[in-house]
């Protein structure tokens, strides 16, 4: 008999999506399909518009990493004026990455995922939540706010405001630094660092009781891809695009931002809003890549600060080559978090940051760009071409989630192989799955370019098509 | 050269005076009574057209324009009732939704007249559904850009050309819903041959419709020049 089991809303993960599991003849999990249910058109919409806008209006993509967009568009939007901007505004663009970084790394961590972590993937649903951390444990909760508040104080403290602030634009900045500002900011720095070591340290400590999950979340060899910089060190800003494979080979080093599109393809699927992005001389889907935090620390052969370059010798030794579990996505993390609020710390340190000098003007000079950083989840591309007149007629954006989207996929099956398929399909082995893609942190409104809150439904499929199980929360 | 006549009439219970040729909302603002406007601009002729400065006259039983409606001796105005409310309230709405009006990612968010009014009369949603039109963007100016989208319509632009400029490059196509501005007879504006770029039209108007190039989100703080005082000046010269 058909059992339909109703769990809504899911929490926990940011977007829409349905997962389908498909069984073969012996009920075991053959396939499995991430489906993101809806899409929003920015490609699409912004035609027409003239690019000064394109840094504020890509923004409202998102409301957790508006940051990222901006920067990714007055990158591209830099391109198109064929101006370098100044370097004061160029770091203050960076720290301004960083304090997004950690707030998004924060909600990540603290808020999604450590009611998994700490209370454990089959504690009641009802209370397996942050509020449920805050009850259990008041000071972890206490600290990841406060981690994530200094991340939304620096943007605020920067651009005015903490959401979708206008302060990035073509060229540059609109208003330097104050010293006032940066006092402020570097006051805070020592709680702040303090609080992420110690949850790295905790984090640490407590690997050994997640072994399980460590195999087999997302756990498989694939190929990484991140910006990397000169110094082969970890970069969020700018540099080129590197692809890594699985035993670390360099693969490919692009020289040129424009050179993405001959290799990196966007395969679409009838049932989902999401594309597949894959390395085009591996094919499709075999050119599977993972991006984001574990990516990057796979790719760079140090971060360049002191405390993260420790933390990431300790990180390099849980296996030989590119680390493989996604679940240490949650450790990368953490260990970028560290590093976020040491180069805050640097670049703040030094009075220059100060200067007046922070944009750039010019006419249009180029009607084509490509803008590439790394968005808290991985990279963040946006190209553009415009008319003479410097109005949009044609955008591509690859989202950080939709780099991912082989990979969750990828992940989804090997966890629902594990744990389904054998019998009856319960709340927790569900919550799983979602911890699967939860590990990926990834922003289906983001990279559907969706709105709203995020109903997540599995279906159970036989064989013959019929839908044998439906669990919708 | 014969005295103004001089009138008195009541505003608001206020006992106020005016010279004969003066309108009802140039005698309110003398006598710091403000009644919203958006179409009008001190300096350029007026025409009435935005009808957000709708007072009462007792008397009368529609509501009448002040800034087109000359004072009486003793009238008695109202300006602020719950009816001329709603009607300002309306208004706004309806020019919200006549074209994309896109706030947060405008250059002229927060110095925007069409914003502030919405905010002052407490408009916090659009009853009516939005046109959407596809409106295209004129960027083929060297300096500045028209951006149909965000265009009310008001006529600023075209009346600074054509009153204090003096190059009538604005003017107004087609009629009803699909009027649009347009430059010359319908020309790029970067092809007008008639535009001085003074860039008069961009200052004087209320939204985000004409803007400076370069002008990134909420950066399009316009400065309204002083037309009465390029009036005076002009006219003297001509003297």
């Amino acid at each position: 008999m058909e059992q339909q089991i109703t769990i809504e809303p899911v929490t926990r993960i940011e977007g829409h999506a349905k997962i389908s599991l498909f069984l073969n003849d012996s009920g075991q999990v053959a396939d499995a399909r991430f489906q993101v249910t809806q899409i929003r058109g920015f490609e699409k919409f912004v035609e027409g518009r003239p690019f000064f806008e394109m840094p504020s209006l890509t923004a409202r993509t998102c409301g957790i990493c508006p940051v990222s967009h901006e920067l990714a568009s007055a990158k591209a939007c830099d391109q198109l004026l064929a101006v370098t901007i100044p370097e004061t505004a160029k770091n203050l663009r960076r720290l301004l990455n960083w304090g997004q970084l950690i707030q998004s790394h924060a909600l990540s961590f603290f808020y999604l995922s450590a009611p998994d972590l700490l209370l454990g993937m089959d504690h009641p649903p009802e209370t397996r939540h942050f509020l449920g951390i805050a009850a259990q444990d008041p000071q972890f909760a206490r600290d990841g706010i406060r981690l994530r508040q200094f991340g939304q104080q620096v943007i605020e403290r920067l651009a005015g405001r903490r959401i979708h602030p206008s302060w990035v634009v073509p060229g540059g900045v609109n208003t330097p630094l104050s010293e006032e500002t940066r006092t402020d900011l570097l006051n805070d720095i020592p709680e702040v660092k303090n609080l992420a070591l110690s949850h790295l340290q905790r984090f640490k400590q407590s690997l050994e009781q997640y072994q399980e999950y460590i195999e087999h979340f997302a756990c498989f060899p694939s190929l990484y891809l991140a910006l990397t910089n000169d110094a082969n060190t970890l970069e969020h800003y700018d540099g080129r695009l590197r692809i890594i494979d699985q035993q670390g080979t360099l693969l490919k080093d692009s020289s040129s931002p424009t050179e993405y599109a001959s290799w990196i393809g966007e395969a679409i699927e009838p049932w989902s809003y999401l594309k597949f992005p894959y390395y085009v001389p591996h094919g499709y889907p075999d050119g599977m890549y993972r991006v984001g935090p574990l990516a990057r620390l796979n790719i760079a052969a140090r971060c360049g600060t002191e405390l993260a370059d420790r933390e990431l010798d300790a990180f390099r030794a849980l296996q030989a080559g590119p680390i493989q579990s996604s679940f240490h996505y949650h450790y990368a993390r953490l260990i970028e978090i560290l590093y976020a609020v040491e180069m805050i710390e640097n670049l703040l340190s030094d009075p220059a940051i100060t200067d007046q000098r922070v944009r750039a003007t010019a006419g249009v000079n180029n009607t084509e760009a490509v803008g590439m950083m790394e968005a808290p989840r991985g990279t963040l591309i946006h190209h553009y071409k415009v008319s003479n007149d410097g109005l949009i007629q044609w955008a591509n954006l690859i989202i950080a989630t939709g780099h991912n989207n082989l990979a969750m996929h990828r992940g989804i099956l090997q966890a629902a192989q594990r744990y389904l398929g054998h019998g009856e399909l319960h709340e927790g082995l569900l919550n799983r799955i979602e911890a699967v893609i939860r590990a990926f942190d990834p922003c289906l409104a983001c990279s559907t370019h969706a709105v709203g809150h995020m109903p997540l439904d599995v279906q159970l499929i036989g064989p013959d098509g019929t839908r044998l199980k439906h669990i919708r929360r | 050269m014969t005295a103004a006549q001089i009138l008195t009439l009541t505003i608001d219970g206020k006992h106020v005076s005016g010279l004969a040729h003066e309108t009802l909302l140039q005698v309110a603002l003398e006598n710091d009574i403000a009644i919203p406007t958006l179409c009008c601009l001190e300096g350029l002729s007026n025409q009435g057209s935005c009808r957000l400065c709708m007072v009462e006259i007792a008397g009368t039983t529609k509501p009448q324009p002040a800034c087109v409606t000359l004072i009486q001796e003793g009238m008695v105005v109202i300006t602020q009732s719950e009816n001329l409310r709603t009607y300002r309230r309306t208004i706004i709405e309806l020019l919200f939704s006549e074209r994309n009006h896109i706030c947060a990612v405008c250059v002229a968010n927060e110095h925007c007249e069409l914003q502030t009014l919405a905010r002052d009369l407490g408009v916090d949603h659009i009853s009516f559904p939005g046109r959407y039109p596809a409106l295209p963007v004129d960027a083929s100016h060297d300096r500045f850009v028209l951006d149909h989208n965000r265009c009310i319509l008001c006529t600023r632009c075209v009346r600074v050309c054509a009153e204090i400029e003096g190059a009538h490059t604005w003017d107004i196509q087609g009629r009803g819903i699909r009027s649009l501005i347009t430059a010359d007879f319908n020309s790029p504006w970067g092809q007008s041959t008639t535009c001085t770029s003074c860039g008069k039209c961009v200052q004087v108007c209320p939204t985000g419709a004409l803007f400076e190039k370069g002008r990134s989100v909420a950066e399009m703080l316009k400065k309204r020049p002083s037309l009465p005082y390029l009036v005076s000046n002009r006219t003297r010269e001509q003297q």
